[in-house]
């Protein structure tokens, strides 16, 4: 990133993450993670497979909760609010944290339907005009409109895989969330569509937080100005990403960063 | 490739490819077999199948028709009328078994002595009778006149009629004896003899008369029976696995009931029989006989087959369809039923159909709770008392009449192809929710 980014004193800080355990039944995932992330940053979470950086993804958004055996101790705090809190609603939390996934997901439904499921269950909208309002400017904001604005009643599942994936942002955007939450969203795509939905992450920034995992040190490098780097379960080094790419501090974060572990 | 140079055992390219090409022949034979061994057990298993269904046609297949019998009646005024009142109360009260009986001698004059005169008696349908009662029921205005009217042969007539009768053989050794088979050529000759579409096996119920026993009467027992258990065993069975699979925590209770309904599963039918009997029939106080207590008790028979087959079909839903739904917020609840329901009817579908079908087939457990009976009457709802196709199937073939033969292979025909209508509805609701797009 070379424009010139606000300074991080400047921006919010939209999650705390305070000494966050994560076990599976017996093994421990993740141990003692402390993180902030700023707000209308895109904050990378990288390191090897098994780090844990997808665990501690989907304790944001609370999606660890489906899995059988999975406990999470710590402190997760959105604008301040302990999100693993008796009082927090896990459906409300996840319509202000949307998730984009690995593979590309879309429901075997038409487009339109994809893009208006979320506003619908939530009831923001209920008229027919109103959800029309938002597929559009969700299909627009996730760069999807022009390809499928004459398609939108065909099935989703019909569409690229670059395409499904802008797709599923749309989806997530159409419920309005503070925070986006993306797992790998490129690894299954090609290097064209990659591209597109890298431009779209940093268009998307003005107005979410976003946080990614990437198995790809160059796209954290390209979509993030914040880098946390995971290894075996624990936050080896968090920092503004032109630092943790040229000066790394910890030893293990400049073997990953050369390609000796990983 | 000078591979060869390191000698120790590898071999080069070009002997490799030689090894290769040799093993090709019998690798490609062993393909090839193995394709007759498949194509083989097909053509064993169809032509196994062409031979129970054709030889189940041919014996059935006569059922459609039934031998009629063209009497003149006299429907004289005095006989239909009381006090010279001519009222439905007085038609239905008519000696019709004298006016069958006297119609049918008057074709034949010359028979004299009892014996004879019985033998004759016995050509028509004990049932016809009531068939001209009903005649005369429905056409009031006809009392006084005189009708050409059709009545049932007795079945002897209709099996002699159809060639299961050999006329060449002695007369002891038949059915029917050689002065009727002279009444019966000559009925031929008179052109009052005839075969008609047998409406009777098609409209009632059962009797010990073949002539006039039907199958209408078993078939709606089974339409009722199996509408209670869809009726209680898809909603509960496809609860009890979106449950279980959705909802459920994995704990050793979990696994303990899992354990349960899969040797629930292959619990003989006929102990189903015994619970109904004890529980529905003496504790509950279903009514006995009903296709309600027999259908609550194929429900149970027929749960753990759709819970497995739903269970199974929700396991094979992609992980990622609920992701995505709980991902944009839907509730646990919504994810099921806007997502992976849907995904999974098809499968659960074929599950239900597999029970429904077992279900159909099952004369066991109905046994205890009297749904195996003579039963006559055609059953108006779930509460009256009924049988079932394959138990009527069962009683005809019981029976000793050369007649009720071709009946049991047409209950057969009956029963299979409510099977063909219950599977091929399936198959339609199946393509309705099949949306893998």
């Amino acid at each position: 990133m070379t424009d010139t980014l606000p300074q991080d004193e400047d921006l919010r800080t939209a999650i705390v993450a305070d000494g966050v355990n994560v076990y599976y039944g017996e093994k421990q995932a993740l141990f003692d993670v402390d993180l902030d992330i700023k707000q209308n940053q895109v904050t990378a979470l990288i390191g090897p497979s098994g780090c844990g950086k997808s665990t501690f993804l989907r304790c944001i958004n609370r999606m660890n909760d489906v899995i059988d055996g999975c406990r999470v101790e710590g402190r997760i705090a959105l604008d301040g609010d302990d999100i693993y809190d008796r009082s927090v609603d896990v459906v409300q939390l996840r319509a202000r944290i949307g998730m984009v996934f690995q593979k590309p997901n879309p429901f075997p439904k038409s487009i339109f339907d994809n893009v208006s499921y979320g506003p619908r269950i939530h009831g923001i909208a209920e008229r027919k005009a109103d959800l029309e309002e938002i597929v559009h400017d969700s299909l627009v904001r996730a760069g999807l409109w022009n390809e499928v604005a004459d398609r939108l009643n065909e099935p989703g599942t019909g569409l690229s895989g670059g395409q499904q994936q802008r797709l599923c942002i749309a989806r997530a955007i159409a419920v309005r969330p503070d925070v986006i939450l993306m797992d790998e969203p490129c690894s299954a795509l090609d290097p064209i569509a990659t591209a597109r939905i890298e431009e779209l992450i940093d268009d998307l920034r003005e107005n979410y937080t976003i946080v990614i995992v990437t198995h790809s040190m160059q796209q954290a490098a390209r979509v993030s100005q914040r880098t946390a780097f995971f290894h075996l379960g624990n936050l080896v080094e968090f920092g503004p990403t032109d630092q943790i790419f040229t000066s790394p501090r910890d030893k293990r974060t400049e073997s990953y960063i050369t390609g000796r572990i990983g | 490739m000078s591979g060869n140079r390191e000698g120790r055992g590898r071999m080069s390219r070009s002997d490799t490819m030689e090894t290769v090409r040799k093993g090709l022949r019998s690798r490609y034979a062993a393909e090839r077999r193995f394709i007759w061994y498949g194509r083989g057990a097909i053509a064993v298993a169809l032509g196994f199948l062409v031979l129970l269904v054709g030889s189940i046609l041919i014996k059935g297949a006569s059922v459609v028709t039934q031998t009629h019998i063209r009497l003149t009646v006299e429907l004289p005024l005095e006989t239909f009328s009381k006090n010279g009142v001519v009222t439905a109360e007085s038609i239905g009260a008519a000696n019709y078994v004298g006016l069958v009986k006297s119609s049918l001698r008057d074709l034949f004059p010359d028979v004299s002595g009892r014996r004879d005169k019985r033998a004759l008696d016995s050509l028509i349908s004990s049932g016809a009778p009531y068939e001209l009662r009903d005649h005369v029921l429905a056409n009031p205005e006809l009392v006084g006149q005189s009708i050409d009217i059709w009545l049932s042969a007795s079945d002897d007539i209709d099996m002699l009629d159809k060639g299961y009768i050999d006329r060449d053989i002695d007369s002891t050794g038949r059915r029917v004896t050689d002065k009727q088979i002279g009444w019966y050529d000559k009925l031929i000759a008179d052109g009052r003899l005839e075969r008609q579409f047998n409406t009777t096996f098609f409209t009632s119920g059962d009797s010990r008369e073949p002539e006039q026993a039907g199958i209408w009467g078993a078939a709606l027992g089974s339409f009722y029976t199996l509408m209670v258990t869809l009726l209680l065993a898809f909603p509960l069975g496809v609860t009890t696995a979106v449950y279980l699979e959705e909802f459920a925590p994995k704990n050793k209770w979990t696994d303990l009931i899992e354990v349960n309904i899969n040797n629930l599963a292959a619990v003989p039918s006929i102990i189903f029989g015994l619970l109904g009997l004890a529980v529905f029939l003496n504790i509950i106080g279903l009514p006995r006989s009903a296709p309600l207590a027999g259908g609550v008790v194929l429900a149970l028979m027929t749960l753990p087959t759709i819970i497995i087959a739903g269970r199974a079909a929700l396991k094979a839903v992609p992980p990622s369809i609920r992701e995505a739904a709980l991902g944009v917020g839907a509730s646990r609840l919504q994810t099921v039923t806007h997502h992976v329901l849907p995904l999974a009817m098809p499968g659960m579908l074929t599950g239900s159909i597999i029970g429904m079908a077992q279900a159909l087939g099952e004369t066991a457990p109905l046994l205890m709770i009297g749904m195996v009976a003579f039963i006559v009457d055609l059953p108006g709802g779930p509460l009256d008392p009924a049988t079932v196709l394959p138990v009527q199937v069962y009683i005809w073939a019981d029976s000793p009449e050369r007649a009720f033969v071709e009946r049991t292979s047409a209950g057969i025909i009956v029963l299979l192809l409510f099977l063909v209508v219950m599977n091929l509805s399936a198959v339609m609701l199946r393509k309705r929710f099949e949306r893998r797009w």
